[in-house]
């Protein structure tokens, strides 16, 4: 685990000429008609559709969080009605879970960056790759139309018997995420195959850059854990609406049998989440770093290991629902397994920035912001694993605040460090440096405003879901309010500047912060075959030690 | 700017450079894709297990009922279909295209004849008073606890590996139609190879629900 000497500061010579010889259009400028758009098989492309559909959900999700953050201004009724609280929590988080996190990394920066990162021309089967985007479109729009009718008022997690009887448009939403779970299917499986059938002879398993490991071991869970959830929704539909009562004690049912199967796709489910997070984490740390990984094995092997364990531990969900102690037990101890598997991460990309020749840029930052909140959330996670405490704070604020810091404060801080690590590759332009920096340090603020407020709320009892509360919590949820309040503002702000840098922004050449990885050795934004010519793989992925042929200088301009 | 590099920047990317390549790719794509599918099913037959280990008799009694005969044509009649579907692809690579489209054909046929036969039941049982959830004049006379879940199960597993079916005859219906118009042949015999896996793993599906329904 030697660590290779810091490579000098990026090249100082004058940037090349700012022209370079244009021999092919790049992907944005082959062809521009809506049409080409929608109906192209370049995995770029659909990787920027997928986004840019992704981020609609995110903001539809914020709007509600932030409404109901409104709602608990006060302890009693402030703007909405109960029961358009309880429909507002549940598409909050059905739209955020299925919507939004489970499809985010991967299908828009892992479809955009996989080929690249493997020097491949396209994933396995663009077609495929194609239909995936509207088998996402199509299950997204049964679960908006749901809510003309009359959403859905369970929470998330459908638990009968009250999904076996809701009145609410319960199946079209379920019938949504079902479909939406085969748009993930589809891209788990093209991610695989291209990745053991695509990667450039030159680039061994040990080579690949580390968000495609991180990806591929996200890709194994989909294909394995989402087929039992989409099984789970299928009968919840046919328990309400054709009563079917596979759930209800009366008929031979067992409702608990629900929550294992539930779990048993939803708990991997986090690890879908979080899994290519940590992949871009692990790519904005080398590259503004400028070192290789501390240990390239343990960081690639350990998002293997996650992905196992995470099959293994979804009974901490339901250490009150009735589960013997030895089970109860071995939940646990498992559950725990996990922290070692991210802690070996966490230690590994510590210490890869010790004595980094650091450049302190907004990837950068939101990886800070992602270290500190991801292994607060870690820790509350491994308290919550105790059986003997988990308890006490079971389905109360602890908990929410405690799957927010590992969703929010990990897997959206690591989407938006890699929006800020590939906007230049994506689009070719520069975003303001400042801006970034505000606007990072407002999510991480508001963001730990928030939450925070909620551990304490609910270590002092506040149940999670509640339309009314006590007065005595009203101080600690006006601070959560105003925290997501200052959350919403930081991500306004960054759809701002990044809009500017779109259509405004400087031109980023090929390859602004110097990274060694391989999407960044071809021009930015990249042909419409990714490479021109066979791409120069003799430097490795991490390898910081010699400066790259014709290294552009650093843009000042940004900062 | 010359034409030949826009011409190249303008053509679909093919990501594979050689056919064989494209062929592994197929393959493990069916082959990842059907791990996927056995999970799928394998969340069915965990609530199976789980029932019947809470109802042994209830499922005992269901399994009693059941219309054995047909079920056991039924698995004859796949795995007749599976093996001329096996048949068609090596008989598709020695480049016998008219051999292996009339092999194809039979198993699409014999799709059909496995599906009325089980319509033929499902109809039976209709006219029994068994209905899924529970509902029937049946349950009214047999109120062991635990028999509703069974027929449940029986009408929510078997009618998931009906659309199965249905879904393995379309795929190699369109196959079918590929070597009749000669897209399809001896080189590119991988197309049809990975429905006929797919067509497999129906089968096989059915070869576990066959004992746990009728035979048990």
């Amino acid at each position: 685990m030697t660590t290779l000497p810091i490579a000098p500061d990026v090249a100082r010579e004058p940037a090349p000429s700012s022209s370079p010889i244009v021999r092919a259009p790049s992907y944005l400028g082959v062809d521009t008609t809506l049409r080409s758009w929608l109906v192209t098989t370049d995995h770029k492309r659909i990787g920027v559709l997928f986004f840019v559909a992704l981020a609609c959900m995110l903001a539809l999700g914020g709007f509600f969080a932030l409404a109901l953050r409104l709602e608990h201004l006060t302890p009693e009724r402030t703007l909405m009605s109960a029961h358009t609280y309880n429909r507002m929590f549940t598409l909050h988080g059905v739209i955020m879970v299925w919507l939004f996190m489970i499809p985010s990394i991967p299908s828009s920066f892992g479809n955009f960056l996989l080929p690249m990162m493997i020097g491949a021309r396209d994933v396995a089967f663009p077609r495929l790759n194609l239909a995936s985007f509207y088998v996402y479109v199509a299950g997204a729009t049964l679960v908006l139309l749901s809510m003309f009718a009359s959403a859905i008022d369970t929470g998330w997690t459908f638990y009968p018997p009250y999904s076996s009887s809701t009145p609410t448009a319960l199946p079209l939403a379920l019938l949504g995420v079902f479909i939406v779970g085969f748009s993930t299917i589809m891209t788990g499986v093209n991610f695989i195959v291209t990745t053991h059938t695509l990667r450039d002879r030159r680039i061994g398993w040990m080579q690949m850059p580390l968000f495609v490991w991180s990806v591929y071991a996200t890709s194994i869970i989909q294909v394995l854990a989402t087929p039992v959830l989409g099984m789970v929704l299928l009968l919840v539909v046919a328990n309400n609406a054709f009563s079917w009562g596979f759930f209800d004690p009366a008929r031979g049912g067992d409702p608990v049998l629900y929550q294992h199967l539930f779990w048993f796709y939803s708990h991997p489910a986090v690890y879908i989440m979080i899994l290519p997070g940590m992949g871009v984490v692990s790519e904005v740390v080398s590259t503004f770093a400028r070192k290789n990984p501390y240990s390239y094995k343990a960081i690639a092997y350990s998002s293997l290991g996650i992905a196992f364990v995470g099959f293994l531990t979804w009974g901490h969900h339901m250490f009150v629902a009735g589960m013997s102690r030895f089970d109860a037990g071995a939940f646990g101890l498992l559950s725990m397994l996990v922290a070692v598997f991210s802690a070996i991460k966490v230690f590994n990309w510590t210490w890869t920035l010790k004595r980094g020749a650091i450049r302190m840029r907004t990837p950068l930052l939101y990886v800070f912001a992602f270290l500190f909140l991801f292994v607060f959330g870690g820790m509350t996670g491994v308290a919550v694993a105790t059986t003997s405490l988990d308890v006490h704070w079971h389905d109360t604020y602890f908990v929410v605040a405690h799957f927010h810091f590992i969703m929010v404060g990990g897997t959206l801080t690591a989407f938006l460090a890699a929006i800020h690590l590939w906007f230049p590759k994506v689009t070719g332009k520069l975003y303001s440096e400042r801006l970034g920096m505000l606007s990072a340090a407002l999510v991480f603020a508001g963001f730990f405003v928030t939450f925070f407020p909620q551990f304490l709320l609910g270590n002092g009892g506040m149940p999670r879901r509640y339309f009314d509360y006590p007065p005595r919590f009203q101080a600690l949820h006006v601070v959560s309010t105003v925290g997501s309040w200052v959350l919403g503002a930081g991500l306004v702000v960054t759809l701002g500047y990044l809009l500017h840098a779109l259509f405004w922004g400087a031109d980023a050449g090929a390859n602004p912060w110097g990274s060694r990885s391989f999407e960044w050795r071809t021009p930015s934004p990249p042909p419409k075959h990714n490479f021109r010519e066979p791409p120069d793989l003799e430097l490795g992925a991490y390898d910081y030690t010699r400066p790259l042929e014709g290294e552009p200088r650093e843009p000042e301009a940004a900062s | 700017m010359s034409t030949v590099d826009d011409a190249r920047a303008l053509a679909p990317a093919e990501p594979f450079s050689d056919g064989p390549g494209q062929a592994h790719a197929a393959r493990l794509g069916m082959w990842v894709f059907l791990a996927s599918e056995v999970l799928l099913f394998a969340a069915l037959f965990t609530l199976f297990a789980a029932s019947r280990t809470q109802h042994p008799a209830a499922f005992h009694e269901g399994v009693a009922h059941a219309k054995k005969v047909l079920g056991s044509i039924n698995t004859a009649v796949l795995l007749v279909s599976s093996t001329l579907v096996a048949l068609a692809v090596q008989v598709l690579r020695r480049g016998r295209t008219r051999v292996a489209g009339l092999l194809v054909a039979g198993t699409v046929v014999l799709g059909g004849v496995f599906l009325a036969i089980k319509i033929t039941e499902y109809v039976e049982h209709f006219g029994e008073g068994i209905q899924p959830g529970g509902r029937g004049a049946f349950f009214q006379e047999h109120a062991t606890r635990g028999l509703a879940e069974f027929w449940t199960l029986y009408f929510g597993m078997t009618g998931l590996h009906a659309v199965h079916v249905v879904v393995g005859m379309t795929l190699l219906s369109i196959a079918l139609l590929g070597i009749l118009t000669g897209r399809i042949t001896a080189p590119s015999a991988h197309r049809l190879e990975v429905f006929a896996i797919y067509w497999h793993l129906v089968d096989l599906v059915w070869l576990f629900l066959w004992p746990l329904f009728y035979l048990a």
